[in-house]
């Protein structure tokens, strides 16, 4: 059902891939996909994780090499072999993971890689400033990049390729990371960029950013091209994500009406310092019940890691209580906390929460080897056998338990995470971007075994930078901003501006009208 | 103490500082690229016994410079091998090259034991600056090495801090990848970094032998390799600061040989420990404070980097 083109200008397209193939061992990431778009548009490209997206997008950025398929821009074809290749041939790539150097400054940042060969700080300075200026990128060249917000970091990325004066910008998912006002600005950059001659690839699933931002939309699903160049301002939303997931989705998850108990955790006054000693969080003050799912809402670097980390024992608290069913655990370690009921499933899976080179079966029993050892000695059937029974619950999908638990995919490595802490039925549940990078069955998988945990009666608190999941599922809607509580929403009757304008700082909420 | 024996000990001072930071500075370069290197007393002990025979055999002190700094750059590049090429692990690369280049200089010089120096790089007069009281003794007549060092410090510092190589080779040793995606080689900067570094640790053994000894003995480099090592840490991988370090530290090396001498009764071996127990103790005063500060090392410092290619 691939749509003609709608393009017939005489110009030649920026970008034109043909019969793009490429595949992995055991995968066809990209099956003959067509893509082309045009000099000063910007084109999203839309499809579920594991459609081909990535690939595709590092296949035109060099890091990739094709299986076979043509790639022309403008009219002329190219073979890259690495990414300074593209570079150098004007296509420049922002990663998802910014390869960004946090003691360098601003202007090191983006000027590394083709720096004049003698560098004069200041000079280098004023040219970044300027290039900046131009796109209307708000940014202090002089500034270590460490004291950086992720939005603010990401207009580094940006002006990283620009410097290097790419004609076609790939943005993979460049908006996961900003808050509403930031994802409007970053509309307004890209504008510029296209109105100066640039091409812009967006990649994305979240469609009503795309609706705002793009020209044209190219849709890929399992590998392939289902819709080609889609002129966006005539295609409804719906139709786009019926393209996407081949039916209607149904992402909604069942809300069953909570059944509302005691205050199983409470946090009085409690605050802690971040890691480079300045306050994290201070005076935060709330309580989670039985059967009820706390949703913490708020832009990463707010303080919501480190209050995860605190309420897991994993990062000293300077002041205040923590009470988990009456009892004081505030200077407890983090296993009489596991032990009296607490799960903790953290942000970061493969540093924190699992060890990445042991075997999955070793990371299924972190928690509990205290009960399958006969003195010093593990057992290993009866680690194997909680292994298994953790992967069937869970439905992680694992061929080999005894190989390093890094080999599996990010849903079923959180699958598994989650699977071991929620397998001791806690009473006090800490979920920190549980979501986060899973495609949507998995998504939907995690979120249903939280809910699963409330009406079991246990307390959920569910950290995440997601606002749409967050009022999906949560009870409550606690909003964090510079390290306090800034505001509670009912998610049943709030609006995501509402909430979007919380999650600000202040100084920007005054600048709005 | 009298006057001549103070301006001995600061002389001292000034030149034992320059053979530990032509050593340390090899290293800070090489850690900058983000490679640990601890096989610096290996290097040096090379250093030192090639520079003493090549002095023997050919009589030019240059020349036995030139050659002590290319074995130590020879012997640093098997651990670039290794540890950059092969991504074998940095600490135990480094330790095998230490026990490598001691046992290998001892071997190599078993023959040149107790020879007289066939070359030794002679004091630079300053003309009428060496004549100056206190300061002229102390600056102005020191073997050309402690110059050398100077400048190679001052060089370092500005190629790291002003130019586009320097700024590429912090950032392979902040993060390899970034490094690579804007395309520069990380292999090729952790390589010349490294055998840069060996150079000047030659260098730092060759003054050993051809000015401040001037002799060949087994264990003649007695740990100052792993002085450097530390000045490195203890400088916070600034080459001003490592410069300081150094005098700091080749103040105590110059103590323990003269402390008798100002007629303070004193174990010497009590003494000659100074040096080390001081290395200790900044260590533990760095590694102290470090848990209230972000840590200033090179943030790739010691992992091996592979591209990923899916």
């Amino acid at each position: 059902m691939t749509q003609p083109s709608s393009l017939e200008k005489k110009e030649p397209l920026s970008v034109e891939l043909t019969e793009v193939w490429k595949r992995f061992p055991g995968v066809v990431a990209n099956a003959g996909v067509e893509l082309s778009i045009q000099r000063g548009s910007i084109h999203a490209l839309l499809g579920e994780n594991g459609a081909g997206k990535s690939t595709l997008m590092n296949i035109l950025a060099g890091v990739y090499r094709p299986d076979s398929g043509q790639l022309k821009l403008h009219g002329r074809s190219h073979q890259f072999r690495n990414p300074s290749d593209a570079l150098s041939a004007g296509v420049g790539m922002v990663h998802q993971e910014f390869r960004l150097i946090p003691s360098f400054s601003v202007a090191e940042n983006v000027v590394l890689g083709s720096a004049p060969s003698l560098i004069k700080t200041g000079q280098v300075e004023q040219r970044v400033a300027e290039m900046a200026a131009k796109f209307g990128l708000q940014i202090d060249p002089s500034q270590p990049l460490w004291q950086l917000s992720m939005g603010e970091r990401q207009k580094v990325e940006i002006l990283k390729v620009l410097w290097r004066d790419a004609q076609v910008l790939i943005l993979d998912e460049p908006t996961t990371v900003l808050t509403p006002s930031e994802v409007d600005d970053l509309g307004e950059i890209l504008r510029r960029m296209a109105d100066d001659g640039r091409s812009i690839i967006f990649i994305s699933h979240k469609l009503h950013e795309i609706a705002g931002i793009c020209d044209h939309a190219t849709v890929l699903r399992q590998g392939k091209t289902v819709a080609n160049s889609l002129p966006v301002a005539d295609t409804s939303q719906d139709e786009l994500a019926r393209l996407m997931v081949g039916a209607s989705p149904t992402i909604s998850t069942q809300q069953s009406a909570a059944v509302i108990g005691k205050p199983l955790l409470e946090l009085k006054n409690l605050s802690a310092q971040g890691d480079r000693g300045m306050n994290a969080f201070s005076g935060i003050n709330f309580d989670i019940k039985s059967g009820e799912i706390v949703g913490i809402a708020g832009v990463a670097g707010n303080g919501q890691r480190e209050l995860a980390d605190v309420i897991a024992g994993l990062r000293p608290s300077i002041s205040g209580e923590i009470i988990m069913d009456g009892a004081d655990i505030t200077t407890k370690s983090p296993n009489h906390r596991f032990q009296s009921g607490l799960a903790y499933i953290p942000e970061d899976r493969l540093g924190v929460g699992l060890a990445p080179r042991l075997s999955i079966t070793d990371n299924a029993i972190l928690r509990v080897y205290r009960h399958q050892r006969k003195g010093p000695f593990i057992l290993g059937q009866k680690a194997l056998s909680y292994c298994a029974d953790i992967i069937e619950r869970f439905g992680v999908k694992a061929t080999d338990v005894n190989g390093p638990i890094a080999a599996l995919s990010g849903g079923n490595l959180q699958r598994l995470l989650v699977g071991r802490e929620l397998d001791g039925k806690p009473s006090v549940v800490i979920a920190s971007q549980p979501t986060r990078g899973l495609d949507v069955q998995g998504v939907k998988a995690i979120q249903e075994l939280l809910i699963n945990q409330r009406d079991s009666g246990a307390a959920v608190m569910m950290i995440s930078e997601d606002l749409d999941e967050l009022l999906a599922i949560s009870d409550r809607l606690l909003v964090m901003e510079g390290g306090v509580l800034r505001g509670e929403f009912d998610p049943r009757s709030a609006s995501r501006q509402e909430v979007g304008m919380a999650m600000l700082s202040d100084a920007q909420v005054r600048a709005t009208p | 103490m009298n006057e001549a024996s103070l301006i001995g000990l600061l002389i001292a001072t000034v030149s034992f500082g320059a053979l530990l930071y032509l050593a340390a500075l090899g290293e800070l370069i090489a850690e900058k690229a983000g490679v640990l290197n601890l096989g610096v007393e290996g290097m040096m002990a090379i250093g030192a016994v090639t520079a003493f025979i090549a002095g023997v055999e050919f009589q030019n002190p240059w020349l036995a410079l030139l050659i002590a700094m290319l074995s130590g750059a020879l012997l640093a590049s098997v651990h670039g091998l290794f540890t950059v090429g092969l991504g074998a692990e940095q600490v135990v690369s480094g330790l095998a090259l230490t026990i490598l280049g001691l046992g290998l200089a001892a071997y190599l010089g078993k023959d040149y034991v107790g020879l007289r120096p066939g070359a030794e790089l002679v004091p630079v007069e300053w003309g009428p600056l060496s004549e100056l009281p206190w300061v002229g003794p102390i600056f102005f007549s020191q073997a050309p090495v402690v110059y050398i060092a100077l400048f190679a410090g001052i060089a370092a510092s500005l190629v790291l801090s002003r130019t586009r190589l320097g700024l590429a080779l912090r950032a392979a040793g902040e993060s390899a990848s970034s490094t690579d995606s804007a395309g520069h080689s990380v292999l090729g900067l952790r390589l010349s970094a490294v055998a840069t570094g060996g150079a000047l640790a030659g260098a730092s053994g060759a003054y050993l032998t051809l000015s401040i000894t001037p002799q060949w003995a087994e264990g003649l480099t007695a740990g100052r390799g792993w002085i450097a090592v530390a000045l490195v840490i203890f400088g916070a991988w600034r080459p001003g600061r490592v410069g300081w370090g150094a005098l700091l530290f080749g103040g105590t090396l110059a103590l323990k040989t003269r402390l008798q001498t100002f007629g303070v009764d004193f174990s010497p071996i009590i003494l000659s420990m100074l040096p080390y127990v001081l290395t200790l103790l900044i260590l533990l005063i760095i590694s102290v404070r470090a848990r209230k500060r972000p840590s200033s090392a090179p943030a790739a410092l010691g992992l091996a980097y592979r591209r990923e290619e899916r």
